[in-house]
């Protein structure tokens, strides 16, 4: 029983540790809020040769090259607008993901919403359509209910 | 809405996702715009991979060029190099950024490949690269005569590129710097 808990300790731990081999080099910060605005940023920018990756997890050479810029920057005292503002001017709106919103961004920021009432919008209609359905026959439909039915019973 | 409308409503939903879906499958999902088109060709104060003499951005521009940035590491830039040569044989002037390469394999492709190249840009730690926001190599930049980005091609450049995309671009360019 011992030996099994510390087994799974082990994997525990091991687990943990995952995300440090994420990214091969290490940087000294001198505060440690810069670090954290280091990682905040580094998990913003996207790799502009991967599309996929934040430049936190991507090893591309170009990844590793923002990674350094970032660092030197936050070192430089630059402010998170700043530095967002430099790589935007180089790499456009595409190396953050959450662009600012313009003409460009628009439909992207706004699709959702606008899904979501589209699908609000349908399953509305659809629930008023049901509400209406059991209707209740005139006197003519009826009539003409029963001679239907009277013939199919005669080509019966 | 009419109900017999209603019935269509999925052939319509159908039809309007498969139109873009259709328009998705000749989309190059690796496209990506330039954000230094019409933006002038940033400074910088490097060196020149023949003589180490220092190279600013002063000395480069003052006619149309294009801006080729390459490696020797980039397998790309050497499928693309005899065609480089046989532009700059036609008289187009083209030089070259040699991104986070060393110098003694550069100089030795050069020697060994030919040069095309007017002058070649040491960028060994891609300073340049990120001002001009390289993300690999090759990519090439069309500079007009007062030295601003007009066009960026990522990859290969071949006779087909050229043919389509640069070569009108590049005669537009010349033009502009004939006229005024």
């Amino acid at each position: 029983m011992n030996a099994l808990r510390t087994t799974a300790l082990a994997l525990w731990m091991l687990l943990l540790a995952l995300p440090a081999a994420a990214v091969i080099e290490t940087y000294e910060f001198s505060e440690p809020e810069l670090e954290q605005r280091y990682r905040a940023l580094s998990q913003e920018l996207r790799c502009p040769k991967c599309q996929n990756q934040n430049i936190a997890d991507s090893n591309a050479p170009i990844s590793q090259d923002l990674r350094r810029l970032l660092h030197q920057q936050l070192e430089a005292g630059a402010s998170d607008r700043e530095i967002l503002e430099f790589m935007v001017a180089r790499y456009g709106e595409f190396v953050r993901y959450r662009p600012a919103f313009n003409a460009a961004t628009a439909i992207l920021w706004l699709a959702p919403v606008l899904l979501l009432l589209a699908g609000a919008a349908g399953l509305l209609m659809l629930l008023r359509g049901r509400k209406q359905s059991p209707t209740t026959l005139d006197s003519d439909d009826e009539a003409r209910l029963t001679a239907l039915l009277q013939t199919a019973e005669k080509d019966a | 809405m009419a109900p017999r409308l209603k019935l269509f409503l999925p052939l319509i939903l159908f039809l309007v996702l498969a139109a873009f879906l259709f328009r998705g499958l000749s989309l190059d999902p690796m496209a990506m715009p330039s954000a230094l088109i019409d933006q002038p060709l940033p400074d910088f104060q490097l060196t020149a991979l023949a003589d180490d003499r220092p190279l600013s951005r002063a000395d480069v521009i003052g006619e149309p060029a294009l801006f080729n940035v390459w490696a020797t590491w980039c397998i790309s830039c050497r499928v693309e190099h005899p065609y480089l040569q046989q532009l700059a044989d036609s008289g187009v002037p083209i030089y070259g950024i040699n991104y986070k390469d060393e110098d003694t394999a550069a100089r030795r492709w050069l020697r060994d490949l030919g040069d095309p190249y007017r002058a070649n840009i040491v960028d060994r730690e891609g300073t340049l690269g990120v001002d001009l926001g390289v993300y690999g190599a090759p990519e090439t930049y069309l500079v007009d005569a007062d030295g601003v980005i007009r066009y960026r091609h990522v990859g290969v450049i071949d006779e087909r590129v050229w043919r389509d995309t640069l070569e009108p671009l590049w005669r537009e360019v010349l033009a502009l710097e004939t006229t005024p």
